[in-house]
């Protein structure tokens, strides 16, 4: 059923009884073409390209929880294209313009907000590090606009300048960053999927994968098992463990990343505002409520919850920024697990086994990447060819040391994060 | 209408009125009111405006689960937005206006939306606005975002402060009814540890105002005497106003009191946050009454019946002067009851159960009350106020038997356990079809490292509704807890009280039970966010069928309140619409905290200077008296340049690279890194840990040194020193210092732990001054003592002596290509030290120089910086440091990266100098741009300037970047595009700028 004005003035006047489940609860079938494990951004959109770009339908996507019960219903919604390492720069671009489409390709309104992202500098040497992402940014041909104080300060008015720890020297805007309604983003997918003809299998936990003679011939799960001729993980923080079914050992950390939303209040917060200084970034979700983030709680974790000391150092830098901020309260915060890569960068790629690929490493920065991902992923599984936006993302980096992509600069090394 | 009763109240001091304003009306209550019950006893059940609908909002609840009485607090610093008037106590000149409402409370334009409501639906606009896109930009989302929140957004900085405190339980208590008091007091007794935390200002919850009697005697008076008995313990601490607000792991809690709130010209912080180490918890925290689902339930006038019976006995106000109430359980009959002592009239009592209630609706009757049996409200009438109910049968659609006209509605759905605490950390729920309520499951407790539970509920959070029931609950989780912390708790039997006989409960999802469409999109199930039971039936036709989704989809819950009113109801709907069992819809997660606390607390004091404070080295002054143009390093902040009156500081950066290469400089260089290593192993430690080979540097000597990742890539930079057999002192760089500290320590602890080697960093025991130009020596000479001629204390050399009478070591390192004297003092004689340097000085033109004039001076002489030249993806091979690399040596971290294939490989972006052929400065950041395009359809990058800078030495600009093949292509051009469209051309050239042979810096 297709969404329009027209539908809405109609169900309006018919009890809104007429309006269809946005997509089917099947039972699985004994065998797929493909079967993707995990029903998040990653998954759903990977089944949605591979549907939509690649005409392939036989396919099922494996959900453990509920569609969308992992990060991608857990984010802090920052949709970006500010990358600069090769590799990331192209795919991140890539991914961009594919939100900039994504409503009316899904026919779902997923709220893509381009209310611009500004990350704040308080030195020289954190400024020539900007302009050089600035500059990154627009040869790839997305655009960065450089702020000085003023620029900041006619931008974000409520932000502390002369902060003694950290004073204000500028920003790096990028217009076209902002936000989306996450969850919009899983049922968007779903629901394109679905009406392509993919099987979506909530509650349907992967318990085993089976391979015999070097090749994926299926899944064991919690329903029963299910035979495919490709099986694509795409499990975000549980990578490692079902990547354990198959004998793989991933160079992947699961940390937890907690993320606050405050009460709803009048609109005061018009951007993104990334305050890296401080580990702190906040924005206001269109309901009105402030969500706002931090750092890692730093230490391995599957529980879905954080810790105080990191709410605190997050608060600390709430107030240091903006000193008006006390008197909001927080209604609730909550923790996903990030599939930490070595170097921060994802990996997407085929496996040792034949037929058994991999998508996973998004650290936290994996809610943008949701269509490209899903673009490339398909594209892989389909032509066994990795897609030339997302050529670099491979897993055998971290053992040849190859291509190693580390946005932060640091260095890549296990136990960074 | 809601007024103030003769008989006063409980908790009301008649002989402390207080003014208080409210949308800028002057109005009376007393000390004692909470907002909510003053503005009651004005008449003023109006309070605020749903967030969807606009509609109008009263106050639905007593405590912290309201929903709608939501107002902005104070003003200017103090102003603070959705404060609940229900919690909020009064005090004298309370200034309080209502939220989300234009241009007032009373007409509201907003409320348009409830007119339209019925094309707005729950999720509507996730298939609206679709079409076309820039609409949607321009259009539909500024006013969707215009719509957005409650409350104003604070606008001042927030004038009060908020401060954290430590403490460390036993048992910590969590809530003080009695059975909060009884737990309390058992462990207590046990000798255990206690901290007991009420967040209301008073002792007792639900018992004091139902009139129950413990152990023969009021509960009152039991309450007054427990309070009594706890305070007077040693190893009881008891805090009202201070709510239990999350578990955490590892039995944290937090806990959150509010100071001053109830008297905000009280001096002190406003919020005191607790963080408490607890070995048991017990979350006594009661339960919460459910709203049933009629059309017009949200109309202002419909309160829960608990409410009711909490105004009139604890503040003595009336909600109306007819109220009707509608119930599915015994419970609501109390507020009949009372009522009608209190000389009120309740035109029915509407009990849902076709058998009617127990011993309490018997009592109702004999009192000459209407009490009717399988009734039901079809419809409450009214706007912004109760006018009547209409009646009807519970079991039919709705078809109207009767109106009763009446002025308020008490209604009781029957009552959820707060079961949030227990849930935070993974405690689960089992549903109880008898009570129709989840309780905490006790085989699930959220479990610590040793596998036992240490949250235990008791009383009525823990399912329990009889006072002796509680009470004996109460009892024995106090008496567990306590055992379990190794205390030895007392025996004995627990009060008894005087229950009286109740009718079960029969749950009632929606009233009446067949309501057709009409009734249903009038009923609320979420009054904050205008949730109705058609919009969750809606959510579930259209297949978001899991809790969370119909949560998302609905924002059912996701108001101020976190659903503490909704959930249940919510739930029960969508199960029914899914013609499934309660348990298996599930609920939805409890996330702390309990109730919304606000972010400044969180904080704490760490904020402004105090959040990560700024590191000072013992020069500081000096830089500050001198006004210098600071710059923050790491933690640090250093002079970036020292402008001299009227100079810019662009001006004043090159007259100290000026003079620095003609007199003297002096830097204070404090803040660079030094660890002391040392040990037998030393040596061998730190061969692994830099490229170059540090075991053979002879005592006395200074060696550059590189320290690379696992992979090769290089991560710090500094000189070291040799000590004496075994000891070894590190530079590092200033940012770097704790992170090298604690990358030795991983190494030491982690891979070599049987090596002997102790690492220690005291960066912060020296201050260290970089004495630097050509007349640096004649300025030492001059303070006297050691001999620092070229002869004794050669370049790359340090020695220990005295300068002018102060102790020094001196190291003959440059990183500015000059004569240079880095001399390390004592941390406590560094600002003498200094001063002496500057007024000696002034003879040989002497002047400091910043953090700038460092790297220019630098960058003329080609030396990388690191964070500059490297980024991660930097091996010291791409910067032609290849001397700096043993090829000696076995190992060292980062060797068998560098001899990969792709490391080696020729076609890697190397270090070069670039001139810009019109002498101008390359921007920073720019990037070298080649042939072609990549698949994204962006232009081909073939390096980037990693340092430009203006040369005062040389009068033109100079920089450094990584080009690939750079070093193979001396004299090319290369051209780098600038954000302006235009572009500057650069010839490729050594790196090194000044004094090529190195001839100024060894003499
Ligand atoms: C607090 C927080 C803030 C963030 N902020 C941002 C941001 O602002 N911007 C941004 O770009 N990114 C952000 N991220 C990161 C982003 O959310 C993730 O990188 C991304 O969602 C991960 O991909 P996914 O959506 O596929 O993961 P998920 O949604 O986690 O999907 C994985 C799915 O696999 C399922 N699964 C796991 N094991 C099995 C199994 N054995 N069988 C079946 N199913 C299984 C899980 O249940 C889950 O649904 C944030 C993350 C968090 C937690």
């Amino acid at each position: 059923m297709r969404y329009n004005a027209w539908q809405i003035f109609k169900e309006a006047f018919t009890g809104q009884t007429g309006w269809k489940p946005v997509w089917r609860d099947p039972e699985p079938k004994k065998e797929y073409d493909i079967v993707l494990i995990g029903g998040g951004g990653h998954g759903l959109s990977t089944a949605y390209y591979l549907a939509k770009n690649h005409g392939l339908t036989n396919i099922a996507v494996l959900e453990k929880g509920y569609i969308g019960s992992g990060n991608i219903g857990r984010n802090t919604t920052i949709v970006r294209a500010n990358y600069f390492l090769p590799g990331n720069s192209e795919f991140y671009s890539h991914s961009l313009k594919l939100w900039e489409g994504l409503e009316s390709d899904l026919n779902y309104n997923v709220m893509h907000s381009q209310r611009g992202l500004i990350n704040l500098f308080h030195s020289d040497g954190q400024r020539d590090a900007f302009v050089r992402r600035g500059n990154a940014m627009i040869n790839q041909g997305d655009d960065a606009v450089l702020l000085d104080r003023d620029g900041v300060r006619q931008h974000l008015p409520y932000i502390d300048f002369d902060n003694v720890r950290f004073p204000v020297y500028g920003g790096l805007l990028h217009p076209r960053g902002g936000t989306a309604r996450h969850d919009a983003v899983a049922w968007g997918y779903a629901r394109g999927a679905d009406q392509r003809g993919v099987d979506l299998i909530q509650n349907c936990e992967v318990t085993g994968i089976d391979i015999s003679n070097g090749k994926v011939t299926g899944v064991q799960t919690s329903r029963g098992p299910i035979r495919a001729k490709k099986v694509a993980m795409v499990a975000a923080g549980r990578s490692g463990q079902v990547a354990a079914m198959a004998g793989m050992r991933l160079p992947i950390e699961s940390h937890v990343l907690q993320a606050f939303v405050t009460e709803g209040l009048k609109p005061v917060i018009d951007h993104v505002v990334s305050f890296g200084m401080g580990h702190f970034y906040i924005s206001q979700s269109d309901k009105g409520g402030l969500v706002f983030g931090g750092d890692l709680d730093f230490y391995s974790s599957y529980a879905q919850r954080g810790n105080l000391p990191m709410k605190e150092h997050v608060m600390e830098a709430a107030m240091t920024l903006m000193p008006m901020i006390g008197k909001a309260k927080v209604l609730r915060s909550w923790g996903g697990i990030m599939d930490m890569s070595p170097d921060g960068s994802p990996i997407i790629d085929r496996t040792h086994v034949d037929g058994l690929f991999v998508n996973c490493g998004w650290n936290y920065g994996g809610f943008k990447a949701v269509p490209a991902s899903g673009w490339a992923y398909a594209h892989l599984i389909a032509t066994g060819k990795p897609h030339d936006t997302a050529a670099r993302y491979r897993l055998d980096r971290f053992t040849t040391g190859r291509g190693i992509m580390d946005e932060e600069g640091t260095g890549s090394q296990h136990n960074l994060h | 209408m809601s007024t103030r009763l003769q008989s006063k109240g409980r908790l009301v001091d008649t002989t402390q009125p207080m003014e208080f304003r409210f949308n800028g009306k002057r109005l009376k209550g007393y000390a004692g009111d909470t907002l909510a019950s003053a503005l009651l006893a004005n008449d003023q059940m109006l309070m605020g405006r749903s967030f969807k609908y606009h509609r109008p909002r009263g106050a639905v609840a007593s405590g912290a689960e309201e929903p709608n009485a939501l107002v902005n607090l104070g003003q200017g610093g103090k102003f603070e937005p959705n404060q609940r008037a229900t919690t909020t106590e009064l005090f004298e000149g309370l200034y309080a206006t209502s939220q989300n409402h234009w241009p007032t409370l009373e007409f509201d334009v907003g409320a348009v939306n409830a007119a339209l409501a019925r094309f707005l639906p729950a999720g509507f606009y996730y298939k609206m606005f679709i079409h076309p896109r820039p609409f949607w930009k321009y259009v539909y989302e500024p006013f969707i975002r215009q719509s957005a929140g409650l409350g104003k957004a604070p606008k001042e900085r927030d004038a009060d402060t908020y401060e954290h405190f430590y403490f460390y339980a036993d048992v910590m208590v969590i809530g003080g009814g009695i059975a909060g008091l009884t737990a309390a007091l058992e462990a207590g007794r046990a000798g255990a540890r206690v901290l007991l935390v009420e967040q209301t200002a008073h002792w007792g919850g639900r018992a004091v105002v139902d009139g129950a009697e413990i152990g023969g005697k009021p509960a009152e008076d039991w309450v007054a005497e427990t309070v009594a008995e706890l305070a007077a313990m040693d190893n009881v601490t008891i805090r009202a106003r201070t709510m239990g607000a999350g578990v955490y792991d590892h039995g944290f809690i937090l806990a959150y009191e509010r100071l001053t709130d109830h008297n905000p010209e009280t001096s002190g912080p406003r919020h005191r946050l607790w963080r408490v180490r607890a070995k048991q918890t017990i979350s006594a925290t009661g339960a919460i009454e459910r709203p049933l689902s009629f059309a017009g339930n949200d109309i202002p006038g419909v309160m829960l019946a608990g409410a009711v019976r909490d105004y009139l006995v604890n503040w003595g106000v009336s909600i109306g002067d007819r109220t009707v109430v509608v119930t599915n359980n015994d419970d609501a009959y109390r507020t009949a009851i009372a009522l009608h002592r209190a000389g009120l009239r309740v035109p029915a009592i509407l009990d849902a159960r076709a058998s009617g209630g127990g011993a309490l609706a018997d009592e109702a009757r004999a009192a000459g009350i209407r009490v009717e049996a399988g009734r039901a409200i079809a419809k409450v009438k009214g706007g912004k106020r109760v006018e009547a109910v209409e009646v009807c049968l519970q079991a039919g659609e709705g078809a109207v038997l009767e109106t009763i006209p009446c002025d308020a509605v008490a209604m009781s759905g029957g009552w959820s356990p707060v079961v949030h605490l227990w849930s935070h950390c993974g405690g689960k729920l089992l549903w109880d079809t008898e009570l129709a309520m989840f309780r905490p499951d006790p085989a699930r407790a959220p479990t610590g490292s040793d596998g036992l539970g240490f949250v235990a509920a008791a009383g009525t959070a823990n399912g329990h509704l009889g006072t002796s029931a509680v009470l004996a609950d109460a009892q024995s989780a106090g008496r567990a807890a306590a055992k379990a912390t190794g205390a030895k708790p007392k025996t004995g039997k627990a009060p008894q009280s005087n229950d009286a006989d109740e009718a079960p409960i029969e749950p009632v999802w929606l009233m009446p039970q067949g309501a057709g469409d009409a009734l249903r999109m009038k009923a609320w199930l979420d009054y904050q966010n205008d949730v109705k039971v058609s919009d969750v039936q809606l959510a579930a036709r259209e297949g978001y069928e899991s809790v969370e989704h119909a949560k998302r989809y609905t924002t059912l819950g996701m108001a101020t309140d976190q659903g503490k009113l909704s959930n249940i109801n919510g739930l029960a709907v969508l199960s029914g619409a899914l013609d499934q069992a309660i348990p298996v819809t599930g609920t939805t997660t409890f996330r702390p905290p309990y109730t919304p606390i606000s972010m400044g607390a969180i904080g704490g004091s760490a904020r402004d200077g105090l959040f990560q404070p700024i590191r000072k080295t013992p020069i500081y002054g000096y830089h500050v008296d001198q006004n210098a143009d600071f710059e923050p390093v790491g933690h640090w902040r250093r002079p970036y340049t020292y402008p001299r009156s009227a100079e810019t500081v662009h001006d004043a950066v090159n007259r100290e690279v000026v003079n620095t290469r003609a007199n003297i400089g002096l830097l204070d260089a404090s803040t660079l890194g030094k660890l002391i290593v040392k040990g037998p192993d030393a040596g061998r430690f730190l061969d692994m840990m830099y490229t170059n080979m540090m075991s053979n540097l002879a005592i006395g000597k200074c060696r550059y040194g590189l320290m690379c990742s696992e992979n090769g890539f290089l991560s710090d930079d500094g000189v070291v020193a040799r000590i004496d057999e075994d000891t070894w002192l590190c530079h590092t760089t200033t940012g770097g210092a704790d992170r090298i500290h604690a990358w030795m320590e991983d190494w030491l602890q982690c891979e070599w732990w049987d090596w002997k080697v102790y690492v220690a960093n005291v960066t912060e025991q020296y201050a260290q001054v970089a004495v630097v130009g050509p007349k640096a020596r004649k300025l030492l000479e001059k303070l006297g003592g050691m001999d620092v001629s070229k002869e004794t204390l050669p370049f790359m050399q340090w020695a220990d002596g005295t300068l002018g009478g102060f102790p020094v070591r001196v190291y003959r390192i440059s990183f500015s290509g000059e004569l240079s004297y880095e001399i390390a003092v004592p941390a406590s004689l560094g600002r003498a030290f200094w001063d002496r340097l500057v007024a000696d000085g002034e003879e040989f033109g002497l002047m400091p120089y910043g953090t700038e004039c460092l790297h220019i001076l630098r960058a003329e002489k080609g030396f990388i910086m690191i964070g500059d030249e490297t980024d991660g993806t930097v091996i010291p091979q791409d910067l032609g440091l290849n001397w700096a690399i043993s090829k000696k040596k076995d190992d060292y971290l980062g060797k068998r990266a560098q001899e990969r294939e792709h490391m080696v490989d020729p076609k890697r972006w190397k270090l070069v100098g670039l001139e810009t052929l019109d002498g101008s400065v390359i921007p920073d950041g720019a990037y070298a741009v080649a042939a072609g395009k990549n698949a994204n359809g962006q232009r081909n990058t073939e390096g980037r300037v990693t340092s430009t800078y203006y040369s005062a030495t040389l009068k033109r600009g100079i920089a450094m970047g990584l080009i690939l093949n750079g070093p193979d292509r001396m004299g090319d051009v290369v051209e780098f595009p600038k954000v302006d469209g235009t572009s500057v051309k650069a010839k490729i050239v050594d790196q090194v700028f000044y004094d090529k042979a190195g001839e100024k810096q060894d003499v």
